[in-house]
């Protein structure tokens, strides 16, 4: 029986195909949607049209008059619910007081305003219709930079200059930087506001079981932990009466990083009403109310010597807050900041940050969350250093890069780079691009009139988010492994995919270290009662923090395994590999089947040990870790129609060891999608009265099919120490390393018309313009 | 009003109301829930099924004008525990991650191999143009269009 689990393939590193696969491909997977109850109502959420107003009334006699409507709730009847909470800690932070609905005045559009309740949707939306609600509408500002600007109308009354925070950091001696520098060069660069657009949007069901006192949430969440302690305590429930289910959940980049206000309004409702509710958010709504990125406005200066060396980095970010704090708002554009040297050893660094209320949607984390940002300023900041220099890019790159014998690397920010071979992605993609025969082809289409780009960027990020002292919440991660009296293997972890596979990578890990088939494991995640507590997938953090949990809770049990088998074996002298423990005298074995039945029959037990197979781990990792990469990017530019097109895009990316190779290469595929999308395409535009005009897939630019370009994919390896697997993280690199090698490659094919800048999205019109006038941008 | 139709193989009839969207027919009247609903105005083609042989999208048409139809969904792929050779490819080349545009994803991808046994990476990419999907780049979704074709093809 017990060689009928064994196994001596190893399975990390292997390209495997994905075990959450056959649920997602049949259709029979349980989203929050999906999910049906008895007696199940519907909630629609009325919400504001205007930027900023003053509540004067809502009538809402009609709506709960109108047939199926059981109840209708205001923000007033809402005041007793906790305010959403802030994560964030700066000093002197102005918090606004953020209630789940508006009660006097709005703030933004598609601010909650009321909720209506009926037995069936379409009714739920025929009577949120009927709400009568009189505004008195106020002037908005929805510009970060106009926001600071005198006069500008308060977003919030009591703080008329809009400013959140002034944050301060600098390492080295900058005033020596720049006093010894030969050349400085200055640029404005902004990082548009994003809307992540997860395929499903957020949802939330919820039933109070009131003789219990137990309120089951299921949400679209990343951290289904993080929700059931904050929203517990929004709601003054006890956190143990709380269950938090995240089911299926279709995608999240960030955006489900957070605890939102209908969460706990339907927590609410639910209470209230004694039936089960569910609200799913539409798409118009999930433009408006969930979380957007970025939203950037920085001005860089960089300070040099003749020959390329970086002597120092000077850095101010106008950070566009929106209206309120979400759960990590003003903490995001300090990763920037701890971002901002890349892979380059400058010790001399100064950032200010100013964090600016305006009335448009709260901006939090969003696939990269204040690296893209970082690494966008400072690859954009080396090609520009460069063409002033006359440098080529990657030489330029090469001269100021971290040496391989400088690690760990204390950097001028104060971070501490664990590994690196920053050379190695580089050399391999110039090897890959060709570089020095398309630097040729470039000077020849160039006598020919035509528009060539070769852009690099050589990107550094901040993984596995993070050690605890450095996160909000708590930076670790946990598991618990149960081998179950058959011998197969649970697992249980507090990360939460949304995508990402780790029901397979964690698989993988398991089945290795325990030397059994994996189809004997099972993992399990997202429901706060079946699941110990834990953090959840963020920060390209899953594998490097989970996994490791996962590790050790593996190798506590593993030396369990040794001395129930050495018992059963009546020998002290055993190994345990392959699924079994093996007695190195006499050859004799006990597979885990038998052994784990042993632990938990409990007929023995050697001395000191309790009965059953189960071990918890919670990990506490030692430092971030730092993936590193190297994109090329070629592009063709027609000058008659501003159209870029992407001859080649080659990532090469170096993410430590690899578990699954499969899933990796999607992860680069993905993070690449959305850095181009940013790079080309997509920009939450709000207009001068805080009207978010690109509200629909109809008006943001979502890459498609045939808009993406082939990526070549591939890898150098650097394992990291931090973590005794080896891996860095890699959710998140190819949006970081993607936008700056795009507009590096688009730059430099109109540079020789005087372009050197050109803000994202580079859209078809803006490079007509700069090519065919030759303009400054 | 009262609608007859055929869902992977099975009669369905409900009287419905002429507003209900024939999404929330099938995912609803008929419990398949499979069909995603992902934008609600026929952009996104998360709600993509095959109505009379044709990959429709199911968010931007009333169940009423559905009458009399035969309707396949993502669950009437699969013929007896065994995988459509679509929904293998997908499995195999990971052409889905977080699995919510890949039900429509997949009726799509079968709409374009049903009409061209070999298409190319263009005609696949046009092929899924009304289809969106935030993670995988579309690059191991044409992979898997392109397996799918190749072994349908076999």
């Amino acid at each position: 029986m017990a060689t009928t689990i064994t196994k001596t393939e190893t399975l990390v590193g292997k390209r495997i195909r994905r075990r959450e696969d056959p649920r997602l491909i049949t259709g029979t997977a349980t989203y929050v949607e999906d999910i049906q109850m008895p007696g199940m109502h519907y909630a629609a959420i009325v919400r504001s049209p205007h930027a900023a107003a003053n509540i004067r009334s809502i009538d809402v006699k009609a709506a709960a008059a109108a047939p199926g409507v059981v109840a209708v709730f205001t923000g007033k009847d809402t005041e007793k619910v906790g305010p959403v909470p802030c994560g964030a800690s700066l000093p002197d932070l102005r918090v606004p007081h953020h209630h789940i609905m508006a009660i006097d005045r709005v703030y933004y559009v598609g601010h909650a305003v009321a909720v209506v309740v009926a037995t069936d949707r379409y009714l739920a939306r025929d009577a949120a219709d009927l709400l009568e609600i009189d505004y008195d509408v106020l002037p908005a500002v929805a510009d970060p930079e106009k926001a600071l600007a005198p006069g500008a109308p308060a977003v919030h009354p009591q703080w008329p200059d809009n400013t959140a925070f002034n944050y301060h950091q600098e390492g080295g001696d900058i005033a020596k930087a720049f006093a010894d520098a030969d050349v400085v060069v200055k640029q404005r660069i902004t990082s548009q506001r994003l809307v992540p657009n997860a395929m499903e949007t957020r949802g939330v069901v919820a039933e109070w079981r009131g003789a219990d006192r137990q309120l089951n949430l299921y949400t679209s969440t990343q951290v289904p932990h993080l929700v059931r302690t904050l929203v517990a305590g929004m709601l003054g429930l006890e956190e143990n009466r709380m269950r938090v289910i995240a089911p299926e959940v279709g995608g999240g980049f960030g955006s489900k990083l957070n605890i939102y206000a209908e969460e706990a309004l339907m927590g609410f409702v639910a209470m209230k009403i004694g039936k089960p509710v569910k609200w799913i958010e539409s798409r118009r709504e999930n433009f408006l109310t969930t979380i957007h990125g970025r939203g950037h406005v920085d001005y860089y200066e960089v300070a040099a010597k003749k020959d390329g060396t970086i002597l120092g980095i000077k850095l101010k970010i106008i950070q566009d807050l929106g209206a309120y704090h979400q759960l990590l708002t003003p903490a995001i554009p300090t990763l920037s900041v701890l971002m901002m040297p890349g892979l380059y050893k400058t010790k001399n660094v100064s950032a200010d940050i100013v964090g600016v209320f305006t009335n448009c949607v709260p901006t939090d984390a969003y696939r990269g969350a204040g690296r893209p940002e970082a690494t966008h300023g400072i690859e954009r900041m080396v090609d520009i250093l460069a063409d002033e220099l006359g440098m080529d890019p990657a030489e330029i790159r090469l001269k100021n890069f971290v040496a391989n014998e400088e690690f760990p690397y204390p950097t001028a920010t104060g971070l501490t780079y664990d590994s690196g071979n920053y050379a190695a992605p580089l050399d391999k993609a110039m090897a890959l691009a060709d570089y020095s025969k398309i630097l040729q082809e470039q000077v020849e289409a160039r006598k020919q009139g035509k528009l060539v780009g070769i852009g690099i960027s050589t990107y550094g990020e901040i993984c596995a988010i993070g050690p605890s002292p450095a996160t909000p919440a708590g930076g670790w991660e946990s598991a618990t492994v149960k081998i179950e009296p058959s011998g197969t293997v649970t697992v249980m972890t507090g990360t939460c995919q949304t995508g990402q596979g780790e029901e397979t990578t964690f698989a993988q890990i398991a089945a290795d270290e325990l030397g059994v088939d994996i189809d004997n494991i099972l993992v399990l995640r997202g429901d706060t009662s079946i699941v110990q507590y834990g953090i959840g997938t963020f920060g390209s953090r899953a594998t490097a923090i989970g996994g490791t949990a996962l590790y050790f809770a593996l190798q506590e049990l593993k030396a369990k395994v040794k001395l129930f088998g050495a018992m059963l074996l009546e020998s002290d002298d055993v190994t345990f590999s392959g699924g079994q423990v093996t007695c190195n005298k006499s050859g004799k074995t006990k597979g885990l089947a038998e052994i784990a039945g042993a632990t938990y029959r409990a007929m023995k037990l050697p001395p000191n040990t309790e009965p059953g197979l189960v071990a918890t781990h919670f990990w506490e990792p030692p430092n971030f870790t730092f993936p590193f990469g190297a994109h090329i990017v070629i592009t063709d530019i027609d000058k008659e129609t501003g159209d870029i097109a992407i001859r080649r895009y080659i990532a090469v990316d170096d993410c430590g060891n690899i578990i699954n190779p499969l899933i990796v290469d999607g992860q680069v595929h993905g993070g690449v999608a959305q850095g181009l999308g940013q790079a080309l395409w997509e920009q939450a535009v709000y207009d001068d009265n805080g009207q978010l005009i690109t509200g629909e897939f109809m008006d943001y630019a979502m890459p498609r099919a045939h808009m993406m370009p082939w990526i070549e994919s591939s890898h150098t390896i650097t394992p990291t120490n931090v973590n005794p697997l080896g891996v860095k993280g890699v959710g998140e690199a190819g949006t970081i390393g993607c936008s700056p090698a795009v507009v590096n490659s688009v730059v430099d094919a109109l540079s020789h018309l005087g372009v050197r800048h050109i803000d994202m999205p580079l859209t078809p019109e803006k490079i007509w313009k700069l090519a065919n006038a030759g303009g400054t941008n | 009003m009262k609608i007859h139709l055929t869902i992977n193989g099975k009669n369905y009839s409900h009287d419905v109301e002429p507003r209900l969207l024939l999404i929330h027919y099938l995912r609803e009247n008929a419990a398949l829930t499979g069909s995603h609903v992902g934008c609600e105005t026929s952009l996104c083609g998360a709600c993509t099924i095959e109505l009379d042989g044709k990959a429709v999208k199911s968010c931007t048409m009333f169940a009423v004008q559905a009458d009399g139809a035969k309707i396949t969904t993502i669950e009437g792929l699969a013929n007896d525990g065994k995988l459509h050779g679509v929904q293998e490819a997908f499995w195999n080349e990971h052409g889905l991650q977080c699995g919510f545009c890949t039900p429509g994803m997949i009726m799509a991808s079968k709409q374009i191999i049903d009409r061209n046994h070999a298409p190319s990476d263009a005609e696949i990419r046009h092929g899924l143009e009304g289809n969106l999907c935030r993670c995988t780049g579309y690059q191991h979704i044409v992979n898997a269009v392109k397996a799918a074709a190749a072994a349908a093809g076999k």
